[in-house]
């Protein structure tokens, strides 16, 4: 185990900043690395897929966690497996998908760790039907500042549990967790897709026919105006049953391959996403859709991840980086989604990616993101307009307004002002906190920004 | 906490007084600025500007004694300062005295008084800034250094020459500071139309002072080691550095 100063970003490459980096590789290590804590405290990182700041702790310690990983137990009978936290939903799959188990949850990109997904409370495309991770958790082992190391349950710990989840790491170091997985027959996904001509006939799609599906989620172009805002391609399907495979997948049904064609580039030129290359690449991967697919099969890659398939990505977006804007608003408020939407497409404020899925209920989580509701995720590039921190307000603002809120872990710039509206158990998930850590050992860039604890 | 478009949430401004720095964080406290820390020679001076400044949205406004010639005292007041606040974003340096060239010139202990200022206070207090904020882990230091400091001139190198230091000692620093995620944005305006330059006739390319608060707003945005206000004096000064000493001396004085 050996410490040093480095600098750390979130996925999006903004605003770095400078902690003492303690790697651990066993629990032992654990204690260690909260030995002769500063006053600016601790906070843990896993693969730093977080878009803003929450794996970052200026001036204090930040524990990676990537070294912890393993399994200490696996029921291959009832799906349900005990694993450290640095283990990543990549290394689950490689392990378990061949055995007939998949994660029961997973958001765009598999290099997430357990402890993470914890305390982002990850969703993915199946939220209608299965809920965010946290509710697939039966048990995790917990390291405060307060209470040392104990194993907590949601039924026997619901307060600390739930805080936990979605919790960004302020209540506890989680070191392991057990995870009820998902049953498949094959790592294949049969899928629907449907090419929409605006915004209301996306959202008319998702809300008739979402819960015919297990995975349902929408990537909208938002380069196009006028009749065609919020068209869109509506991919949604499940695992393929072993007779819906071809003869030469029913060969290995559960054939699982973890790769990537290529990584990014160290050096791109600046501005190579930029508002008309990202506009080209709208058009052609709106125009490359069918009008109507019924029964597609796609692998776990294919559907789920198919940004992993490039390994850092992120630096496609040059040294001025990126962030993601994720707002959640309850589903009767359509008329302000479309206004969103409006606005966004108007603004010329371009996005490589947006999405938009259709969530089904909450859990218990005070902080834990998704309500029933529509959310839209996109990413921008940081250096594109000067005008884009006042567009974001204006839009937080109307999120707010239509009583929703933003993903912290996406977060990474909008004003703490807001964090009460959105988020309006706040104070709850306090008290929890003050319990475990009344100190406020536990810190990290994005709880100082949004004065969270 | 400094956001991923470059908003900042706290500044300390040393020479809160000064009518660029007061533009600039008038500005920052319009977006999502909330803690401001003024700091100057005569703190009753700067209540008005603190009144403001909460009447703008800033919730923690705080006036603190400073005084950039009392070098003795840069560690106790500003660690004060930094004990209370333990995240400012931006450290804004600046404060500077112009004087009077011809009265430094009759009365060389008060050009001395001038430099002990502009050029060794910043020194005491940017070095014990940049301690803090190393130990923070961010944070940016804005150093308001001047064009005057680019090429001195007949009719203000005590003060060009105190601004030549400064802006050395600047450029070291931020070199100093690489790896520590803090960085040193130097801000060099040309001829500023303020209170300390009434009664002077314009400079070319003269400007506001809050045209220059634009620019610092804009450069720390963008983390910008140099900021040249307006723009184009970068350029200007890539020819005005090289000319000869005897048109130098021709096209500085007119």
């Amino acid at each position: 185990m050996s410490a040093h100063r480095r600098s750390l970003t979130g996925w999006g490459r903004t605003s770095p900043s400078v902690a003492e980096v303690v790697p651990v590789s066993a629990m032992d290590d654990i204690a260690a690395a909260l030995d002769g804590l500063g006053p600016r405290g601790v906070i843990g990182r896993g693969l730093g897929r977080s878009y803003g700041d929450p794996a970052q702790n200026a001036g204090g310690r930040v524990i990676d966690f990537t070294g912890l990983v393993g399994i200490h137990q696996l029921d291959v009978d009832e799906g349900r497996v005990t694993v450290e936290a640095g283990t990543s939903l990549d290394d689950l799959m490689r392990w378990l998908v061949p055995l007939g188990w998949f994660v029961p949850v997973t958001p765009g990109t598999r290099q997430v760790t357990v402890g993470g997904a914890i305390a982002s409370d990850i969703h993915g495309k199946d939220h209608h039907v299965t809920g965010s991770w946290c509710q697939h958790v039966e048990a995790l082992t917990i390291v405060t500042p307060q209470g040392g190391k104990r194993r907590i349950t949601p039924s026997q710990d619901p307060d600390l549990f739930w805080a936990t989840a979605g919790g960004m790491g302020l209540t506890g170091l989680v070191v392991d967790a057990t995870i009820r997985l998902k049953r498949i027959e094959t790592s294949s996904l049969s899928i629907d897709e449907d090419r929409t001509n605006d915004l209301d006939e996306t959202m008319a799609l998702m809300d008739g026919g979402d819960d015919a599906y297990d995975y349902s989620v929408a990537w909208i172009d938002l380069t196009a105006t006028g009749r065609s805002m919020g068209r869109s391609i509506l991919t949604r399907g499940q695992f393929a049953t072993l007779d819906q495979l071809d003869a030469k997948r029913r060969r290995d049904p559960l054939a699982f391959r973890s790769t990537t064609v290529a990584d990014a580039p160290r050096l791109v030129p600046p501005r190579l996403l930029n508002r008309a290359s990202i506009r080209v690449f709208n058009e052609l991967w709106y125009r490359k859709a069918p009008r109507r697919r019924r029964g597609q099969l796609q692998s776990i890659t294919g559907f789920f991840h198919p940004l992993d398939l490039v390994g850092e990505w992120n630096r496609l977006y040059g040294s001025a980086g990126f962030l993601q804007w994720q707002c959640v608003v309850p589903l009767q408020e359509e008329a302000a989604l479309r206004r969103m939407v409006g606005e966004l497409s108007a603004s010329g404020c371009t996005s490589f990616l947006a999405v938009l899925k259709r969530f089904g209920a909450a859990n218990p989580g005070p902080l834990s993101f998704p309500m029933p509701g529509w959310t839209l995720a996109l990413d921008i590039p940081a250096d594109t307009r000067a005008d884009l921190p006042a567009l974001l307000d204006r839009l937080d603002d109307q999120v707010v307004a239509a009583g929703g809120r933003i993903y912290l872990a996406k977060d990474s710039r909008m004003r703490p002002e807001l964090l009460g509206a959105m988020y309006p158990r706040l104070d709850e998930w306090r008290r929890v906190r003050a319990e475990v850590d009344p100190q406020g050992v536990l810190a990290s860039d994005l709880g100082r920004r949004l004065g969270l604890a | 906490m400094r956001d991923a478009l470059g908003g900042v949430q706290s500044v300390l401004v040393l020479g809160g007084g000064s009518e660029i720095a007061r533009a600039t964080v008038r500005k920052l406290v319009a977006d999502r600025c909330r803690t401001v820390i003024l700091a100057g020679r005569r703190p009753a001076a700067l209540e008005p500007v603190a009144a403001e400044l909460r009447d703008a949205g800033a919730t923690t406004v705080e006036v603190v004694a400073f005084d950039a010639q009392d070098t003795t005292s840069h560690a106790t007041v500003l660690g004060d300062v930094f004990d209370r606040h333990p995240d400012l974003d931006v450290v804004l340096l600046a404060f500077g005295v112009l004087g009077s060239q011809p009265e430094f010139e009759a009365d060389p202990s008060a050009a001395a008084a001038a430099v002990q200022a502009n050029y060794v206070g910043a020194v005491s207090s940017g070095l014990v800034v940049a301690d803090r904020l190393r130990r923070q882990g961010h944070g940016q230091l804005v150093v308001l250094s001047s064009v005057a400091g680019e090429r001195a001139r007949r009719d203000n190198f005590v003060y060009g020459s105190s601004k030549a230091g400064l802006d050395a000692f600047a450029q070291g620093l931020a070199d100093s500071l690489t790896g520590s995620g803090v960085s040193v944005v130097i801000v060099r305006p040309g001829f500023v139309r303020t209170q300390m330059t009434e009664g002077m006739t314009d400079a070319p390319f003269a400007t506001t002072a809050d045209a220059v608060a634009d620019d610092i707003v804009a450069g720390i945005r963008r983390d910008a080691p140099v900021v040249w206000s307006p723009a184009k004096l970068r350029w200007v000064f890539v020819v005005l550095r090289h000319l000869p000493r005897p048109i130098w001396r021709k096209v500085a004085n007119r």
